[in-house]
């Protein structure tokens, strides 16, 4: 971009030198706040107000108001239909690569609407990585697999090194150092879990989503990856959408339970119940749904 | 274990009893069907087995290197089938260039790009099927129309081959489809997530997952195209050439030179026919071993 130019009429998304948290201004600073910091006063990187989505015009999730602190990993645990993979979706507007998918409400992301019009969704999945459920590597090498994203968004220097670190932050190096090469079809699904963490990683997101990372997993792959997540919380702020309540315990910081309403037409809708700090949400929730849930009463 | 207790398990047995006979029953069914298959199989087998025997015995005689060096003549201890290689060699060319980059390009397009539930897209996609389904004269007189005359190409190898890509579109176009659907949408969703663009996707990931299958449909319909007569007699492909075709000159393929021996009254035809079929055989069955070899040696597992 134009150093000359950046006063005028920039994409809010690119703008350099905006001394509000523009997308493109986010850096090592925003990151490495955390520690002691409680988490209630960390920086919000998701703002969430009245969010719903609807398929077709059928409403599946509504008024979701949420705040996401960075450096932590935030839960969204609820029974299935609640819409807490739909609202994982909307953080990274995944959404809009499915036919008949609206998003209302607003999603801030560093104090920038998400959903406004001058925002390229390309460049907020560059920031915001996803993992998904099943595990799902390219058919082609280990190491083509990390490339992928440094190669399509044009971060070509030093391409091997960058391989390696990020599989190295997603404990996976040790593993698979001496068969790079090697297709990654090859690796056991917690291995291939690791590298879809690490393909994510490899392109310097701000923001991970997990959608059921460990559901198909076996305990000490879903152990391993746990630990992941503990330790990406340094640089990164992580979001995980889980059905096991255990693993929202052992992971989160905060918890988010999700439900689903009947409304008077009798269809099912996802709403949030309550955001609070985990240890709170599992021991003493202030909400008598999300206490039947967590006691294992309900769903 | 007391009277009723009894009962009830004699009333579980005799249920159990009677699931299990139906089992046979039906195990005897799936018997009958098997051995229909089989004899299918075999009847098939038996036909294919025939032809091969008879051709062999009839063209191994005159399977020698005069039919692939020299031109087609009068006098059948001089004639051979080079012109008609060349031709049908050269029209495979101009399939691979021509239809093909076509036919995957519109499998693409409809398969990754087109918006769903479009009429105009539905419409497209209905032609296809039913253009698949077209008798192959049909092209022929499409051709004769409109490249020989229309746009008056003439009766050359160009036209002739334009046409078989026209008719081979629908096949390729179809098996394309099939493989890129093959790809599991988790391989889309996750480089959009990395931030990558829809081209992006497609070009570096989608489309070199599908290349095995649309290889295979590719090979598949050019092997069938260039066993063709019907539609390159529409256009004018001659039955006699002597010197070795262009894109722009009259020409002969393999099956019309065939077509034209066997009308022929001279025994010594008849033999060179059947010499021409086994080399016309040996260069679909190798196409073919190659689309299977390529489907194995690439096959996925999601």
């Amino acid at each position: 971009m134009d150093p000359t130019s950046d006063s005028t009429a920039a994409p809010p998304v690119t703008a350099p030198g905006t001394p509000s948290a523009g997308l493109a201004t986010l850096s090592v600073e925003d990151r490495t706040a955390s520690g002691s910091v409680p988490i209630e006063e960390r920086e919000v990187v998701f703002d969430c107000q009245g969010v719903g989505v609807r398929y077709n015009g059928k409403r599946a999730l509504r008024d979701v108001d949420l705040r996401i602190h960075a450096n932590a990993v935030t839960a969204l645990i609820g029974p299935s239909g609640c819409g807490k993979s739909t609202f994982i979706r909307c953080l990274n507007r995944m959404n809009d690569l499915i036919p008949g998918a609206a998003v209302d409400g607003a999603v801030a992301y560093h104090g920038e609407d998400l959903y406004d019009p001058q925002v390229d969704p390309i460049e907020v999945r560059k920031r915001i990585g996803m993992v998904f459920q099943k595990p799902n590597p390219f058919p082609k090498s280990i190491y083509d697999n990390i490339a992928f994203g440094p190669r399509v968004l044009g971060m070509k220097d030093q391409l091997d090194d960058r391989v390696e670190q990020a599989l190295k932050r997603a404990a996976l190096w040790d593993e698979v150092k001496d068969r790079l090469k090697e297709g990654a079809l090859g690796l056991s699904g917690g291995q291939q879990q690791r590298l879809c963490i690490a393909r994510a990683l490899a392109v310097e997101p701000d923001v991970i989503l997990m959608d059921e990372p460990c559901s198909a997993l076996d305990p000490i792959s879903t152990s391993a990856i746990e630990d992941l997540m503990l330790s990406l919380t340094d640089e990164y702020t992580v979001v995980i959408v889980t059905h096991n309540m255990q693993q929202a315990a052992r992971v989160a910081d905060m918890t988010a339970f999700f439900s689903v309403d009947q409304g008077e037409t009798g269809a099912r809708c996802g709403v949030l119940v309550e955001v609070d700090r985990t240890e709170r949400i599992f021991t003493n929730p202030a909400n008598e749904r999300t206490e039947a849930y967590v006691t294992g009463r309900f769903g | 274990m007391n009277a009723a207790g009894r009962i009830a398990q004699d009333r579980a047995g005799l249920a159990v009893r009677e699931s299990l006979a139906g089992r046979r029953n039906r195990s005897v069914a799936a018997g009958v069907f098997l051995g229909y298959l089989l004899l299918s199989t075999v009847v098939g087998l038996i036909a294919l087995g025939v032809l091969l025997v008879t051709i062999l015995q009839d063209g191994l005689p005159y399977l020698d290197a005069m039919l692939f060096t020299n031109s087609p003549s009068a006098n059948p201890e001089r004639a051979g089938a080079r012109p008609a290689i060349i031709a049908s060699i050269l029209v495979a060319v101009v399939l691979i260039a021509t239809a093909l980059p076509i036919a995957v390009g519109t499998a693409v397009y409809l398969e990754e790009f087109a918006p769903k539930g479009n009429r105009l897209i539905d419409l497209i996609e209905l032609n296809i099927q039913n253009l698949a389904a077209v008798p192959s004269i049909i092209f022929g007189i499409l051709g004769l129309a409109f490249l020989v005359r229309g746009l008056d190409l003439g009766p050359v190898l160009l036209a002739g081959a334009l046409i078989l890509g026209l008719q081979m579109l629908p096949t390729v176009i179809i098996a394309s489809r099939e493989a890129l659907r093959a790809v599991p949408d988790s391989v889309r969703q996750g480089g959009m997530a990395l931030g990558a663009t829809r081209w992006q996707v497609v070009w570096r990931e989608v489309l070199p997952a599908a290349i095995p299958g649309i290889a295979t449909g590719s090979i598949l319909g050019m092997s069938r195209a260039i066993g063709e007569t019907a539609p390159l007699l529409m256009v004018g492909a001659a039955t006699f050439v002597s010197f070795n075709p262009g894109l722009l000159t009259q020409y002969t393929v393999l099956p019309i030179l065939i077509y034209q021996w066997i009308k022929l009254p001279q025994e010594m035809f008849q033999g060179l026919a059947a010499a021409a079929i086994i080399v016309l055989l040996v260069i679909l069955v190798a196409m073919n071993g190659f689309a299977i070899w390529m489907r194995n040696r690439y096959e996925r597992k999601w």
